[in-house]
């Protein structure tokens, strides 16, 4: 083990198209889709029978025999079957957390190699049964006599039987995200054209990104699917001002979120090749970018007014004042797209004085992403949202697209990468890359 | 490896109550084939070695060296495994007679899937008459040889350019592949040897061992089968194909320990992109496999530029063009081998296929003309053309078109995309030097465009 840190790398990614829930991966299960992409990604840095130092991904639609889903994906995978795995669950924020987590190990020595990821389903949502027939059912199996487990079925009432599927909304609130965001969304006066704009921009951007390729080497075909099956290459201005709000109409404001300019429903799974500079050049891989540093922050959005998925904007300031660094010394930018108002408050609040003053403790306002840094190969309006998957999308996507600006330019000058994911309980992670 | 396909014809006659009923009827009645497997000797029994002269004595000296039991004079009863003529001597048409008739002695005993092999000269323009007249005899008795054999056995023939020895690398390593179960859907068919050029490999059971190759078109079918042969030679392997193979893909490669690259092999970049990938990961690119392709079928009446296009920009230009890149970079200049796939549409033609039978006439071109860019540096490229091979593609053909496509051959049944992956990966081995330009049809001795 070394004493001090040193650079853990970015050394490529894989995964499969993400598909609309019920779609073409209604039959694929977390543990399919995490192998598949697993798969992929041995094959694409030739890595079959090799041992790896951990993988660490997870799911947050989750099933409870999946309670080692990361360790049976590995031991379906051709990768040695003496590599270990670690599940981890951070919402929308889970495998940026697998990243982060796992380049640390790989700085301080303890790791040479390693696989983040994440997967969902929203197709293959675990169901259960109601709380009063769970306690039923486990009371029965307790009871030592006939009589006495009669009894305790006996309690059971035909409405009991019925199933109940996994919830999104906050168990604190009740209320769903789409909600809560709502809220913030009307608290920042955030229009439905910008978000449509975002929207727009986001499939365009990422239809361009699939058209020339750039995403030969970060996804794999899987199940039929070439491409991402929420992209819509037709999509246009009045096509999504024609949709009807779903989110905000009980509100005094008008309602502006629409299908169209929030994330859908989505199945797919993410990976990443982590290493150091000493197993990447062992292996014959090129290190794309190194993970510099990350800042993980939580709102009060229950009692507080803090908005549910506002996390990310003091996670940032504190993440980059670590570093002395400004929104500008940024080449690229990627914010996740769970709504396009979550990107579009985001930028407000960043750009607010009274925002910086009173909130972050600036002299001011926090800085300005221009758009032609932000979220440039598309983010999660056009792609989808796998939850835990997402993450584990940005960084490679953006790792690639870092590692090209810098062999670009003819010079020294960093080429910096942020990455910043909001995430169900207040939660919200960022973390800065940096191209070699 | 692939699995088998269903050839219900197949399996029906060869067993006990369909056996009876297809003798009575006279039916066709196709022996499976048996395909090499890790291990295997050259052949499984005696070679008997016909025709006189130094060349002769040579090749069974070679063969004696090879722990082959060599018979000079056909001894009757002995079940040959192997009926080799030399008839590299022969200077007269009535110099045939010897020879050919000492083989049909021994054809009725030669043993299930036999193999009979002819070594020979090629009749040139610049040749004494009579000799030319020889020369060129051999070639059409060797392919109505071929089509009276049975049982799965196959003839084939070695014809060695003027001056070249007839124990150069690549004309023994043509009468391995030949005597061998690997050629097993290789019938009736005479390859070229051009140059003295190429090297014996030091292990024969992996002659590949220490090279790079790519394989384009690699997640199904024939490209899959040919990924599993060159690593099973000893090859690393780099399979290639677009992306939404992926899944396929990965598998392909995974299994092999290879690496999987994701490309369409019409990018503009294409070339750069697989030098970049298997100088960075694996240190080198020695064979280059060109076997992705698709079909666009229709009749040229009805074609449209849509259909058409797409068809010569993956089958052939791409192939072009990657070529070139690897040509102009420098880095392909270890004994370098290309092997592209053609077909037998691209030499006989197939109703319905003018855009893939202009692709793979162009394959064909495209070799010729290449080849002798690499020989400086101890390369060469050559094509396979394949004839009537299961796979996804065969399959969905109509199921009576099918039933008598596969018939239509010597061995009269269809062949297996591992038989067309034995042939690439024998053009691919460092021995297959000397054989420059060529096209080897694995194909039965399909009766169409032979």
């Amino acid at each position: 083990m070394s004493s001090s840190p040193r650079p853990a790398y970015v050394l490529g990614g894989n995964r499969i198209p993400f598909a609309r829930a019920g779609a073409q991966y209604a039959g694929a299960s977390n543990l399919d889709m995490l192998t598949a992409a697993l798969d992929g990604l041995v094959a694409r840095h030739g890595l079959a029978g090799e041992r790896l130092g951990q993988v660490a991904a997870g799911a947050v639609l989750k099933h409870s025999r999946d309670f080692n889903l990361t360790r049976e994906a590995v031991l379906g995978s051709p990768v040695d079957a003496r590599t270990p795995a670690v599940d981890v669950q951070e919402a929308c924020a889970t495998s940026v957390e697998t990243v982060v987590s796992l380049a640390n190990k790989i700085a301080l020595g303890q790791l040479e190699s390693a696989v983040a990821g994440g997967v969902d389903s929203a197709s293959d949502a675990p169901i259960v049964v109601g709380d009063r027939l769970r306690s039923a059912i486990l009371a029965a199996g307790r009871a030592t006599s006939t009589g006495a487990r009669l009894a305790a079925l006996a309690r059971v009432r035909p409405k009991d039987l019925a199933p109940v599927a996994p919830r999104t909304d906050e168990p604190r609130t009740g209320l769903s995200m789409g909600e809560h965001q709502a809220i913030t969304t009307a608290q920042w006066g955030i229009s439905r054209q910008a978000q449509d704009e975002l929207a727009l921009a986001s499939h365009r951007n990422l239809a361009a990104a699939w058209d020339s390729g750039f995403f030969d080497d970060l996804v794999s075909g899987y199940h039929g699917l070439a491409r991402d099956g929420v992209l819509r290459t037709d999509t246009s201005p009045e096509k999504l001002a024609a949709l009807r709000p779903v989110f905000g109409t009980s509100l005094d404001t008008p309602a502006t979120m629409t299908a169209g300019n929030s994330t859908p429903l989505t199945d797919g799974a993410a990976t990443v090749l982590l290493g150091s500079a000493d197993w990447a050049q062992a292996h014959g891989l090129t290190p794309l970018a190194s993970v510099v540093d990350a800042e993980v922050a939580a709102v009060d959005f229950v009692h507080g007014e803090d908005g549910l998925l506002t996390a990310p904007i003091y996670a940032v300031p504190r993440l980059l004042a670590r570093h002395h660094l400004t929104l500008d010394d940024f080449a690229l930018v990627e914010i996740h797209e769970a709504f396009a108002s979550t990107v579009l408050t985001t930028l407000a609040a960043w750009e607010s004085d009274e925002f910086g003053r009173s909130r972050l403790g600036l002299p001011g306002a926090f800085g300005t992403v221009p758009r032609d840094r932000l979220n440039v190969h598309g983010s999660s309006l056009a792609t989808g949202h796998p939850f835990a998957a997402t993450g584990a999308r940005i960084v490679a996507t953006l790792a690639k697209a870092l590692h090209r600006r810098k062999a670009e330019r003819q010079d020294d000058e960093p080429v910096r990468g942020l990455v910043c994911v909001c995430a169900a309980g207040g939660l919200g992670i960022a973390a800065i890359l940096e191209a070699t | 490896m692939s699995p088998k396909p269903a050839d219900t014809y197949l399996d029906l006659v060869n067993s006990g109550p369909g056996a009876a009923i297809a003798a009575t009827l006279g039916l066709p009645r196709p022996a499976p084939l048996q395909r090499h497997r890790p291990g295997d000797p050259l052949v499984a029994g005696p070679v008997l070695v016909l025709g006189s002269g130094p060349d002769a004595d040579a090749v069974a000296r070679t063969l004696l060296g090879w722990d082959v039991a060599v018979h000079r004079y056909a001894e009757q009863g002995t079940r040959y495994a192997g009926l080799l003529l030399v008839l590299t001597d022969v200077t007269h048409p009535s110099g045939l007679a010897g020879p050919a008739l000492e083989a049909g002695s021994v054809l009725r005993t030669l043993a299930p899937h036999g193999r009979v092999v002819t070594v020979s000269r090629p009749a040139l323009a610049t040749d004494a008459p009579a000799v030319a007249a020889a020369r060129q005899g051999v070639d059409g008795m060797l392919r109505s040889l071929a089509k009276e054999l049975r049982a799965g056995a196959t003839g084939n023939g070695v014809v060695v350019a003027a001056g070249v020895p007839v124990t150069a690398p690549s004309a023994l390593a043509a009468l391995r592949f030949f005597l061998s179960r690997r050629s097993a859907f290789v019938d009736g068919q005479l390859l070229a040897v051009d140059t003295a050029a190429g090297v014996a490999p030091a292990d024969e059971d992996h002659p590949l061992a220490g090279r790079v190759a790519v394989v384009t078109g690699a997640a199904r079918g024939i490209g899959a089968a040919v990924v599993d042969v060159l690593a099973r030679d000893g090859a690393t392997v780099v399979a290639v194909d677009v992306p939404a193979a992926g899944e396929q893909l990965a598998a392909v490669a995974n299994r092999v320990r290879g690496s999987a690259l994701q490309l369409d092999v019409t990018a503009p970049d294409a070339g750069a992109r697989i030098l970049e990938h298997t100088l960075a990961r694996h240190g080198g690119l020695h064979v280059m496999v060109h076997n992705a392709g698709i079909t666009r079928d229709k009749l040229l009446a009805n074609m449209t530029p849509d259909r058409w296009e797409p068809v010569l920009a993956v089958n052939v230009s791409a192939q072009l063009a990657i070529n070139e890149a690897l040509l102009t970079s420098g880095d392909f200049t270890d004994a370098p081998r290309i092997v592209a796939t053609a077909s037998t549409s691209g030499i006989a033609g197939n109703r319905g296929q003018t855009s893939y039978a202009a692709s793979k006439g162009g394959v064909i071109g495209a070799v010729r003309a290449t080849a002798p860019l690499l020989v400086p540096f101890g390369g060469t490229a050559n094509a396979v053309a394949p004839g009537f091979i299961e796979t996804d593609m065969t399959a969905r053909m109509p199921a009576l078109t099918r039933q008598v496509a596969r018939r239509l051959s010597s061995l009269q049944q269809g062949g297996l995309p591992v038989d067309v992956a034995e042939a690439v990966a024998f053009l691919a081995s460092p021995a297959a030097g000397g054989i420059v330009g060529r096209v080897l049809r694995v194909c039965g001795q399909n009766l169409v465009g032979a």
